[in-house]
């Protein structure tokens, strides 16, 4: 009898993410999701820049390679072109909070229908460890060696909250994936994330605290425990917006 | 074969790209080859303003215009930049109820056409470029009278179709004004 | 044949599109050329198409870049400065095969420049359109008709050989009025797409739409694979037309308006007895190499007339492969040549008699 299975979602490749990190997790999430909804055959992923740039050879969906920062405006061009399918992004911090601010902010506020799944581990990971637009006040990293000092690099991006000032989006969720019960709760708000553009609610982004055990240094379990210390404190989890729930 | 190459000139407001538009839709009616260049830019209102129309027998080549058949200037700085331009023999008419100087050149026709002046004695002062536009047809024989209307018709949007009439009548009253 | 209406080229260009089975514009304002995203606002809703105004000319070109992975017609466009903002999106269309139409009504440059008409981005346009090793198919419409024509040509040509085509218009052409005929055979030509992203529907494998190849020596097979199509496009689309050609021993080499300037030169310059004739490139890139490489067996000399410091004048010198004089005939900064300019080089030139 099998009792765990691969999503049909994901492909056979080998995953190229280093041990530890939770970017496998996420994956296997939107995998599920999209299993669940029944949405595979009609849903077209936009794989974006830094850890998650290889994810079209992970989902089984047909997939689209963006430029850096550029996955919103490119999955505003395929929904708009295709309204009928489903269309989400999968971008780390770097690719949506710092370089592609502009996409992010715009595709939210003008309501895209479109799900987009935001990967937060605090630092630029495939580049090797540099200061990403979320790494925390005095983290420290490649580009921080002495840690962020917010007087030079300032404060940390907030992606939830700065959204939440937009009348546009229709679901924002912080979520984290540090424990199984919280993984749990993430599954549930990524499917709402693609069941809101199944039911063409509009924008819904959800963030995903995640962990980097290579670039910050520390062991699998000892970055969960970071995650958890450190990250959500700053990063408080939960519904930011829910257009649906509020009515 | 002829061409006639024309340059309308005055302030933003003044209907000048207008004025080239209806003159280039009459020389389409009148089965020529036609180009309307305008000035463009920030100075879109109120400002300098100007478009060359070319109408000829043959293909156009360049739009640009160096030595206009005809010049209309419709305020006292485009008289002074293109009066200098104006081909020898060719055309000049001068808005003289807003340009306070005479034509310095004498190789050339001037006309002295008080446009505001008669727009406003016909019911609308806004119209002078229609009161130029009709001395134009009457000096020049690349217009004709007849065709004026389809054109006018093309020109005019549908929502101030209503203003056709008073186009027309201040037309016909610069056809027929005479500048002795 | 239909009714010859008065249109600006930019105008031309947007119905041009519409009429050619483009139903996406993604574009940001920039003059001169707004009357494009003014008429597509207009016009595609009321045909179920898509005006999108995007937050900036990179937002707009990846959007081109999302609708071009569906397999359906989208277009851009955008002046100068704007393009430089393009660039990035360029080089990822033209590395993923994606058929897309980017109109550029160039005004001075460089930097914030000018708004007036210029001819200063050809290098851009042919040679350095963003990062890595490609190409564009570059058009140069030289009147109102052609910025119609050509529109409907460049969505052929990049659907035919996947990949982005340019519109490589000007201010003066994107702002004047001539009698255009919007030919009623227009339309949009079906082209197979089996590798648009458009959901599997569970019965194939995935596509990948995708830029990055870490593998050398296969990024390497694709650049190489990529120029094999672009030799077939330097042998089946190149497109230029001659002037006054037949016994001329001066050959001005313009286009775009440059080129319309040098027509009416031309004309004045026969009556005073100069034979001189005109090779005006409608495919910038494919260049027509070819046929300038003739004229030099024949010319003593040739002048290129251009809106820029001197961009054209060395494709001209590389096709006649400096075996004659090559001059150049040029303003800039939104300054346009004017026929008596042209003229006067022409007579200078012929004065030299070919001789360096």
């Amino acid at each position: 009898m099998v009792v765990f299975k691969k999503p049909h979602a994901l492909t056979d490749v080998p995953m190229h993410y280093c041990p530890g990190c939770t970017h496998g997790i996420i994956h296997r999430l939107v995998a599920e999701a999209i299993d669940e909804l029944g949405i595979e055959g009609r849903t077209v992923g936009v794989a974006s820049v830094g850890c998650s740039v290889m994810s079209y050879d992970y989902f089984n969906c047909d997939m689209v390679e963006a430029a850096h920062g550029r996955a919103p405006a490119v999955a505003t061009g395929l929904k708009r072109s295709m309204p009928e399918n489903i269309i989400f992004t999968y971008q780390g911090d770097g690719d949506l909070a710092a370089i592609g601010t502009a996409e992010t902010v715009h595709a939210a506020s003008r309501g895209e229908n479109i799900t987009v799944i935001f990967v937060n581990n605090a630092i630029y990971g495939m580049t090797g460890g540099q200061m990403a637009p979320t790494s925390l006040p005095g983290q420290i990293t490649q580009t921080t060696p002495y840690g962020r000092d917010v007087t030079k690099q300032g404060y940390p991006v907030k992606v939830c909250e700065l959204l939440s000032g937009l009348d546009g989006p229709t679901y924002l969720e912080r979520v984290s994936v540090d424990t199984p019960q919280a993984v749990k709760k993430a599954k549930k708000a990524i499917t709402k994330a693609f069941r809101n553009q199944v039911e063409g609610k509009g924008f819904s982004l959800v963030e995903v605290l995640s962990t980097c055990p290579t670039n910050w240094g520390l062991t699998p379990v000892e970055s969960l425990k970071w995650c958890r210390e450190n990250m959500i404190p700053y990063y408080p989890l939960g519904v930011y917006r829910d257009k649906g729930a509020e009515k | 074969m002829s061409t006639t190459k024309i340059v309308i000139a005055g302030f933003g407001g003044q209907g000048i790209l207008f004025t080239g538009k209806l003159m280039a839709y009459q020389g389409l009616i009148d089965g020529k080859f036609v180009s309307w260049l305008p000035s463009y830019g920030p100075e879109m209102r109120g400002g300098t303003c100007n478009c060359s129309v070319i109408v000829s027998d043959e293909p156009i080549g360049s739009p640009i215009i160096d030595n206009p058949d005809i010049v209309i200037a419709m305020n006292r700085p485009s008289l002074d930049k293109y009066e200098p331009t104006v081909a020898k023999g060719g055309k000049l008419f001068i808005e003289s109820s807003l340009i306070d100087r005479k034509a310095e050149r004498d190789d050339v026709n001037v006309f002295y056409v008080p446009a505001a002046q008669i727009a406003d004695e016909n019911g609308d002062n806004r119209l002078g470029n229609m009161v130029i536009h009709g001395k134009v047809m009457k000096e020049s024989d690349c217009f004709r009278f007849d065709t004026v209307m389809k054109a006018m018709e093309k020109v005019i949007s549908a929502r101030h179709r209503d203003l056709l009439d008073i186009n027309m009548k201040i037309l016909k009253a610069g056809y027929d004004y005479d500048c002795k | 044949m239909s009714e010859k209406v008065l249109m600006k080229g930019n105008e031309a260009i947007a119905e041009a599109a519409i009429r050619s089975g483009c139903r996406y514009y993604l574009g940001y304002p920039i003059t001169p050329q707004t009357e494009i995203a003014a008429y597509m606002a207009k016009r595609m809703p009321k045909i179920g198409g898509t005006f999108l105004q995007a937050e900036s000319e990179i937002s707009a070109i990846n959007m081109v870049y999302g609708v071009a992975c569906s397999g359906k017609r989208c277009m851009t466009s955008s002046s100068s400065p704007g393009i430089s903002l393009k660039c990035e999106g360029l080089s990822y269309l033209a590395a993923c095969d994606l058929p897309s139409v980017i109109v550029n009504v160039q005004r001075g440059g460089p930097g914030l420049g000018g708004i007036q008409p210029s001819q200063s981005d050809y290098f851009q346009a042919t040679k350095g359109s963003g990062h890595g090793d490609f190409r564009m198919i570059v058009l140069a419409p030289s009147s109102v008709q052609e910025m119609a024509d050509l529109t409907s040509l460049a969505f052929d040509l990049a659907d035919k050989h996947r990949m982005p085509s340019m519109i490589l218009a000007d201010g003066t052409i994107g702002q004047m009025m001539e009698p255009v005929e919007l030919s009623d055979t227009m339309h949009e030509t079906h082209y197979e797409k089996p590798w648009a992203c458009t959901g599997t529907n569970l019965k194939r494998e995935h596509n990948i739409i995708n830029s990055l190849i870490l593998k050398p020596e296969i990024l390497e097979q694709l650049n190489i694979e990529r120029y094999k199509k672009y030799e077939v496009v330097e042998k089946e689309e190149v497109r230029y037309e001659e002037f006054m050609m037949d016994d001329a021993e001066i050959c001005i080499v313009a286009f775009g308006i440059a080129s319309r300037v040098s027509k009416s030169a031309i004309v004045e310059a026969r009556k005073q007895g100069i034979k001189v004739g005109l090779i005006r490139p409608i495919t910038l890139w494919p260049f027509p190499s070819e046929p300038i490489k003739a004229a030099a067996d024949k010319v003593k000399s040739f002048i290129s007339v251009e809106l820029s410091m001197g961009q054209l004048i060395y494709d001209v010198q590389l096709a006649e492969e400096c075996r004659k004089p090559v001059y150049l005939c040029s303003r800039v900064g939104g300054m346009i040549v004017s026929p008596d300019y042209v003229l006067n080089k022409i007579v200078e030139v012929n004065n030299l008699g070919g001789e360096n």
